[in-house]
């Protein structure tokens, strides 16, 4: 070890000559690094859409980039996924007797979920799997969640392109009532973000919760009624109370799946969706939407430290 | 975000003194889980979710002073170099004028928003390098008509066709050497306020480093103030003015580029080529 490793005592600075807070006050600069606003930071966020949906579609794009099939996995994937809950959950265990078009109502159910539980995992690595670029690059940092949120929803588009498909195979007849699938995939996608951001923040500043969402999520799936229906599997159970139903057919899940099965499927009517559907699902939404985005925005600054 | 009507306004008046960047005794620390205390043992682990409020150090926690009591004043229309040895500071410093990394104690203010020349993060290895140009574009905050406007004078200064049409292959095909100058060269598309440059002089060949230096000293011509991070004593010698010399997080000169270059020359021993000692300090 040379002298040379010890810092000297430090030559220069002369002590500030002015008040340098002063100094900055005066000319009018403003804090590096220091949450906007509300309105600031919704305003930066809409001058930034143009990079949120590029971002998103190019994720989506470099997915499939190394496969020898590309881009047909997009439709590849959710119908394996349909494959595989069919065999089990409509063979193996028959939970398809007393369920009318059992296919395009399991089918539906799968890919309505995955949007919901897909938007979610990668919610929880926005940042935390993004810090290079939280780092590198000043953007509000709710575009990550979002595009994220929204990456899924394009994927989601492509699924119903393939569901539309099995549906025609299965002899369900076109309707009007499709047209109700937009509003319901609208509120679905504000929902979605809105629980990207907040899970984001949340695996921001503990990692340990990307590790920990699969399990949630898969809880979740299995009391939204995804592969059979809520009330069919309750009457069995006379013994359970009837709030433990109506509890899980009024929560987010069962309620954007079930909204879009009663829109494509003609053999699922009104008389088996929760009082007020469409009210809770839009209550849902906000309360996902704005809440989640405020909670994110609250801990705008510290994203991207240590 | 950014002020260019602010800036114009007094830009022709180089006599006044116009501040852009006002450091106040920054202090920049940074925090590492799992080492010390138990070595990351399942109990060190549950010590540090349990009592996170308490003690930082008996959870296993590690700080790193990366930055310790820096204060400066950075003028309109200086280009300002950052030396010192590895992991002694000068990224952490930059990246917290940016409002990248949280100050522990002190402030920053800036005028406008100071930007870090580098969007390697935003581009994508699977995509063609022409979609990385609009994707890194509008990353930095452009819009799409500008990237548009810009594209073709992006991928000509990057070099990235005079050997072929490579821009419309996946940048995960590019030699290193080609991917770091479609970086810059993205990077460098953009006027900025307050610039700040961490090492990228060194990437690509010696004609795009040339062309690279050139680009800098247009920027610093639109810029309010141009900050350059190098270990290379002659890059900063060809385009900064002053220099601020950190070492170990302090700082420890601040004056004309020639005077803290010789003093920094004498501390590194340049001429007997001794070890570079290494702080603890990420960089």
């Amino acid at each position: 070890m040379s002298q040379v490793l010890d810092t000297p005592p430090p030559t220069t600075p002369a002590p500030a000559p002015v008040d340098l807070a002063a100094l900055a006050a005066r000319h009018g600069l403003s804090v590096s690094g220091a949450r906007p606003s509300l309105p600031e930071y919704i305003r930066r966020l809409w001058a930034r859409r143009h990079f949120i949906a590029a971002f998103s579609t190019a994720k989506l794009t470099a997915q499939y980039s190394q496969a020898k099939l590309g881009q047909v996995w997009q439709v590849l994937t959710p119908l394996l996924n349909a494959a595989v809950y069919y065999f089990i959950f409509g063979k193996l265990m028959g939970t398809s007797r007393g369920v009318p078009d059992f296919v395009p109502f399991l089918v539906t159910g799968v890919f309505v979920w995955t949007f919901t539980q897909s938007s979610i995992m990668a919610g929880t690595r926005a940042i935390s799997g993004n810090l290079g670029l939280v780092r590198a690059l000043h953007f509000p940092r709710a575009a990550l969640p979002i595009s994220f949120a929204l990456q899924q929803l394009q994927q989601l588009l492509f699924s119903m392109a393939a569901l539309v498909v099995i549906l025609l195979c299965f002899g369900i007849p076109v309707a009007a009532s499709w047209v109700l699938a937009v509003p319901a995939l609208v509120l679905q996608s504000i929902f979605n973000a809105g629980v990207a951001m907040i899970v984001a923040r949340m695996g921001a500043k503990t990692p340990d919760i990307a590790q920990l969402m699969p399990f949630v999520l898969r809880t979740w799936m299995y009391a939204s009624g995804v592969m059979f229906s809520i009330a069919h599997m309750m009457s069995k159970h006379t013994h359970t109370p009837s709030w433990v139903t109506s509890a899980l057919q009024v929560n987010p899940a069962a309620v954007y799946i079930d909204l879009m099965r009663f829109a494509l499927i003609d053999s699922f009517h009104a008389k088996q969706l929760p009082p007020h559907v469409w009210a809770i699902a839009t209550g849902w939404a906000l309360l996902a939407g704005v809440g989640g985005f405020i909670y994110f925005w609250k801990a705008e600054e510290t994203y991207g430290r240590g | 975000m950014d002020d260019n009507a602010k800036i114009t306004d007094d830009r022709n008046n180089h006599n006044d003194r116009i501040p852009t960047v006002v450091a106040d005794g920054v202090d920049i620390v940074y925090r590492v889980n799992g080492t010390g205390g138990g070595r990351g043992s399942a109990t060190a682990a549950l010590n540090r979710i349990l009592r996170r409020k308490q003690s930082e150090k008996a959870a296993g926690v590690r700080k790193v002073h990366a930055v310790k009591n820096v204060s400066f004043v950075a003028y309109r229309g200086e280009a300002i170099g950052l030396i010192g040895t590895n992991g002694s500071g000068k990224s952490t410093l930059l990246k917290a004028v940016a409002g990248l990394l949280p100050v522990e104690n002190g402030r920053i203010h800036t005028d406008g928003q100071p930007s870090l020349l580098g969007v390697n993060a935003a581009l994508m290895n699977d995509l063609t390098g022409e979609r990385n140009v609009h994707l890194g574009g509008l990353a930095m905050g452009m819009s799409r008509e500008q990237v548009k406007e810009r594209y073709q004078e992006i991928v000509d200064f990057s070099g990235i066709n005079e050997k072929g049409d490579f821009i419309t292959l996946p940048m995960r095909t590019y030699s290193s050497g080609m991917a770091a100058r479609l970086r810059f060269s993205i990077a460098a598309a953009k006027d900025h306020d307050v610039l700040l440059i961490d090492e990228a002089l060194a990437t690509g060949d010696r004609s795009f480093q040339k062309r690279s230096e050139a680009r800098i000293r247009e920027l610093r011509k639109h810029a309010g103030t141009v900050f350059l991070v190098s270990h290379n004593n002659k890059s900063i010698r060809d385009t900064c003015d002053r220099v601020l010399w950190l070492e170990r997080g302090e700082l420890r000169m601040d004056g004309p580029t020639d005077e803290v270059l010789k003093e920094y020359e004498a501390f590194t021993g340049d001429k007997p080529a001794k070890p570079k000692p290494k702080a603890p300090a990420p960089a």
